[in-house]
C-alpha cells in the first residue's frame, strides 16, 4: 500500500487512489483491461516505447510548451503574476494530444488496427483521429448529438482526418453518453480494436495511463519554474471536467508541499441553480464508467444531466485521483460559472491576444481570482489547456452576434 | 434453503431446464410492475431477473437502455422495485427474485440499507453487473443478510479467473454468451456448449446462459447443455407499448409459451 504521504505513488496495483478508482465494469472487460494493464506497465519501463513517445512529443506535438508570464493580465488584475503553460500551442490546439499520441503507440504496441474514442468539446476526438491518421489506424469517434450540434467544425475537422464520427443519441446525448456507446462498442470489438479513452477517468488502467501521458506537463512545467524563476509557483489551477489537464499539470507538483493546487470546475449557472457540472465540489462518491470517484446523481442514484457552457466540462463524474486528491485535502476544487469562464475569455483575448478554449477560460478565472488573494510577488500558474477556435461559434451565439 | 437453491434443485429432479426472463422493473408501465410479474410465472417463468433502471447501463444494448430510459422518465427507482417484490410476494411465495442493474443506485440507497430492504421485500439475489468479484467486497452487507450474489462469467474470461467464478459461485453462475452486449449478434452454439460443460462440472452453483438469446429455437438450443436459460431484450422489446394487464399478459403468454414448450420438450 503505498503511504498516503506520497501522494506520487497512486494508485495500488488494483488501480485504487485511496478508496476511488477500480474497475467497476461488466464480465465481458475484464480480460481486455487485464490486457491492457499488462501491456501498458510493461510498455512505461520500456526504454525504447518512450523514446519513441518523446520523439514524436518533440517533433509532432511540438513539446515543450512555453510557460508565459500574462503581464498585462497581471497588471489588469493588480495581484500576483499569472503565468500560462501554453498547451494551446500544441499540435490540434489542446493538451488532449499528450495522451492520444501515448495511447495510440500502446494501441500499434499491442497489435490493434483500429481505434474507437468519445468525445465531448471534440477535442478529443480530433486528437484521436489526428493520431490515428498519423499511425496509420482506423478510426471511430462517439459524440453525443447535443455536443455535435455545439462543435459543429470539429466534427467536420474529425471527417477531414478520416475518422467515422457516430452521433450518440441515447440519455442526455453529450459525453457521458458517447463515453457508454463507446464502452459497447469496445466489449463487442475486442479483438481487434483499442479504445482510447480522453480522460483520468473510466477503469484501471486509464485513470493512471491517461495521467501518465499527460504528467509532461507538470514535469516540463517544474522545471521552467526552476530555470526561469528559480522557484516553484505559490498555486496552480486548471480546469477540471473529467480532469486530465488538472492531473497533468498537478501530479509532478503533488509531493511539493508548498505549491497550493486549485481545480476549477464548471459551475455553469451557478451550482444553487442546480445546472452545473461541478462533480467534486457539489457531488458525493459514487460508482460511473467503471470505477469510484465523485458523481453528480438524485436520491435515485441516477446520473443527472448536468450544464456547462464548454462541452469538455460538461461530464458528470470526474477522475478518481482528484476525488482522492480532494478527500486528502491535497487539492481544492472549486466552481466556475458560465459567466465568469467566458469573462475572463474576453479580458485574456484583450490584454493577451490569446483566445482560450471555453474549458480553459474557467481556470483563467481562478487564475485571476486566485492573483487577486496573493501578493505582487506571488506566482500563480494556470493551465492553459487549449485553444478556443472551437469556441467562437459558441461564444458568438450566445453573444448574439451572427458570424 | 434460499429460494433460488430450492428451485434449482425441483427443476434437477424434474429434469428440466428453468426458464429465466428479465424485464426492466417499471417498463412498459410501472402501475403493471406487479401485473407483469406474475403474468411471467404463469407463462412458465423459474426465475425472475428483475431489472433496476440505471441511467448509465454500460453493459446493456439500446433495447435495455431504452426501457431503463423510459421507466426512468416515469420516476421509476429502487425504492418502487423493492415495493413491487413485496408486492408480489404477496401471491408469489415460491419464484426466486433476482434484481440486476448497476452499482451506483444501491451505492446511494447504502449496503446496509438495501440489503435489509431487500430481504424484508423478498429479494433472493442481486446480479451488479458493473461490481465483478475483485470490487465485491462492498457486497459483504448484502450477503450476509442472505442475498445470493449473482456472478457473470464470459467468453472472455480467462482460465485462472474462470476457477475463481466458480469457486465464489453461488445461486447461479450467468454465463454471457457472447462477447458483447445484451441483445446483439449470433452466438455459436457449439463454442457455448464446450465452455458452458466444463463451467458445470466445476462451477459451485447452476449455470445460466444469457445474452443474445431471443425466441424457442435459440432456447432449446441452448437447454441442451445449460441448467437455465435467460431471455432479455427479445422479451423487452415485444412488451414496449403494452398498457394493460390484459395486454402484457397476453403479450408475455405469447412470447414465453412456446419457449417453454421448447425447454421442457427437451
Amino acid at each position: 500500500m503505498p503511504s498516503i504521504q506520497d501522494f506520487r505513488q497512486w494508485p495500488d496495483a488494483r488501480g485504487r487512489f485511496g478508496s476511488f478508482g477500480g474497475q467497476y465494469v461488466a464480465e465481458t472487460l475484464m480480460a481486455p483491461l487485464a490486457e491492457l494493464t499488462e501491456a501498458y506497465l510493461r510498455l512505461r519501463e520500456d526504454p525504447q516505447f518512450l523514446a519513441e513517445l518523446d520523439r514524436d512529443l518533440t517533433h509532432y506535438v511540438g513539446r515543450p510548451s512555453p510557460i508565459y508570464h500574462a503581464e498585462r493580465l497581471s497588471q489588469h488584475v493588480g495581484g500576483a503574476r499569472i503565468l500560462l503553460k501554453r498547451e494551446d500551442l500544441n499540435h490540434t490546439g489542446a493538451h488532449k494530444i499528450n495522451n492520444t499520441i501515448g495511447q495510440a503507440l500502446v494501441a500499434k504496441r499491442m497489435g490493434k488496427p483500429r481505434v474507437i474514442a468519445e468525445t465531448g468539446a471534440g477535442q478529443h476526438g480530433v486528437a484521436t483521429a489526428t493520431v490515428a491518421a498519423r499511425f496509420g489506424l482506423k478510426c471511430v469517434v462517439y459524440m453525443g448529438a447535443v455536443d455535435i450540434e455545439r462543435q459543429k467544425i470539429n466534427v467536420y475537422r474529425m471527417k477531414l482526418l478520416g475518422a467515422e464520427v457516430v452521433p450518440v443519441t441515447s440519455g442526455s446525448k453529450t459525453l457521458k453518453d458517447a463515453l457508454n456507446e463507446a464502452m459497447r462498442d469496445w466489449v463487442t470489438h475486442v479483438a481487434d480494436t483499442f479504445y482510447i479513452i480522453g480522460t483520468v477517468a473510466g477503469p484501471h488502467p486509464y485513470p493512471m495511463m491517461v495521467r501518465d501521458f499527460n504528467a509532461i506537463v507538470g514535469r516540463e512545467a517544474r522545471a521552467q519554474m526552476l530555470e526561469q524563476y528559480g522557484r516553484l509557483p505559490d498555486v496552480l489551477t486548471a480546469c477540471v471536467g473529467g480532469g486530465s489537464n488538472a492531473i497533468g499539470l498537478f501530479h509532478e507538483f503533488l509531493n511539493d508541499e508548498g505549491v497550493r493546487m486549485v481545480g476549477a470546475e464548471a459551475a455553469g449557472e451557478g451550482i444553487a441553480t442546480g445546472h452545473h457540472a461541478a462533480s467534486l465540489a457539489a457531488g458525493r462518491p459514487g460508482v460511473l464508467h467503471g470505477n469510484r470517484t465523485y458523481v453528480l446523481c438524485d436520491e435515485h442514484g441516477q446520473i443527472i444531466e448536468t450544464h456547462s457552457v464548454s462541452a469538455g466540462l460538461d461530464y458528470p463524474g470526474v477522475g478518481p485521483e482528484h476525488a482522492f486528491l480532494k478527500d486528502a485535502g491535497r487539492a481544492e476544487y472549486v466552481g466556475v460559472t458560465d459567466e465568469e469562464a467566458l469573462e475572463a475569455f474576453h479580458l485574456l483575448a484583450r490584454t493577451e491576444g490569446i483566445l482560450a478554449a471555453l474549458e480553459s477560460s474557467h481556470a483563467v478565472a481562478q487564475a485571476i481570482k486566485l492573483a487577486r488573494e496573493l501578493p505582487k510577488d506571488g506566482i500563480v500558474l494556470c493551465n492553459l489547456s487549449g485553444r478556443g477556435d472551437k469556441d467562437v461559434h459558441t461564444i458568438a451565439a450566445r453573444e448574439g452576434v451572427q458570424v | 434453503m434460499n429460494r433460488i437453491d430450492r428451485r434449482f434443485n425441483a427443476l434437477k429432479v424434474a429434469g428440466r431446464t428453468g426458464l429465466i426472463p428479465f424485464v426492466t422493473a417499471g417498463d412498459p408501465a410501472p402501475e403493471r410492475a406487479v401485473d407483469l410479474m406474475h403474468a411471467l410465472v404463469d407463462a412458465g417463468a423459474d426465475i425472475i431477473e428483475l431489472g433496476v433502471p440505471f441511467s448509465d447501463p454500460m453493459a446493456d444494448g439500446p433495447v435495455i437502455q431504452h426501457a431503463s430510459e423510459r421507466a426512468i422518465a416515469k420516476g421509476v427507482g429502487l425504492v418502487d422495485v423493492l415495493a413491487w417484490v413485496t408486492a408480489f410476494r404477496e401471491r408469489d411465495k415460491d419464484t426466486p427474485v433476482v434484481l440486476m442493474g448497476y452499482l451506483n443506485p444501491v451505492e446511494i440507497h447504502g449496503y446496509q440499507r438495501f440489503a435489509a430492504a431487500a430481504v424484508t421485500a423478498g429479494v433472493d439475489g442481486v446480479l451488479l453487473v458493473d461490481c465483478p468479484l475483485e470490487e465485491a467486497a462492498v457486497l459483504a452487507p448484502l450477503r450476509k443478510a442472505g442475498l445470493k450474489q449473482i456472478l457473470l462469467a464470459a467468453p472472455t474470461t480467462a482460465p485462472a479467473r474462470m476457477a475463481q467464478l466458480c469457486e465464489a459461485a453461488e445461486g447461479f453462475l450467468y454465463y454471457v454468451s457472447f462477447a458483447g452486449i445484451t441483445g446483439a449478434g449470433r452466438l455459436s452454439t457449439q463454442d457455448i456448449a464446450t465452455r458452458v460443460a466444463e463451467l458445470r462440472s466445476r462451477a459451485k452453483a447452476p449455470v445460466a446462459v444469457g445474452f443474445g438469446v431471443k425466441d424457442a429455437q435459440s432456447a432449446k438450443a441452448i437447454s441442451e447443455f445449460a441448467d437455465a436459460v435467460v431471455i432479455g431484450s427479445a422479451l423487452v422489446e415485444r412488451l414496449d407499448g403494452a398498457k394493460t394487464a390484459q395486454d402484457i399478459a397476453a403479450r408475455v403468454d405469447d412470447f414465453l409459451r412456446p419457449i417453454r414448450t421448447a425447454l421442457d420438450a427437451s
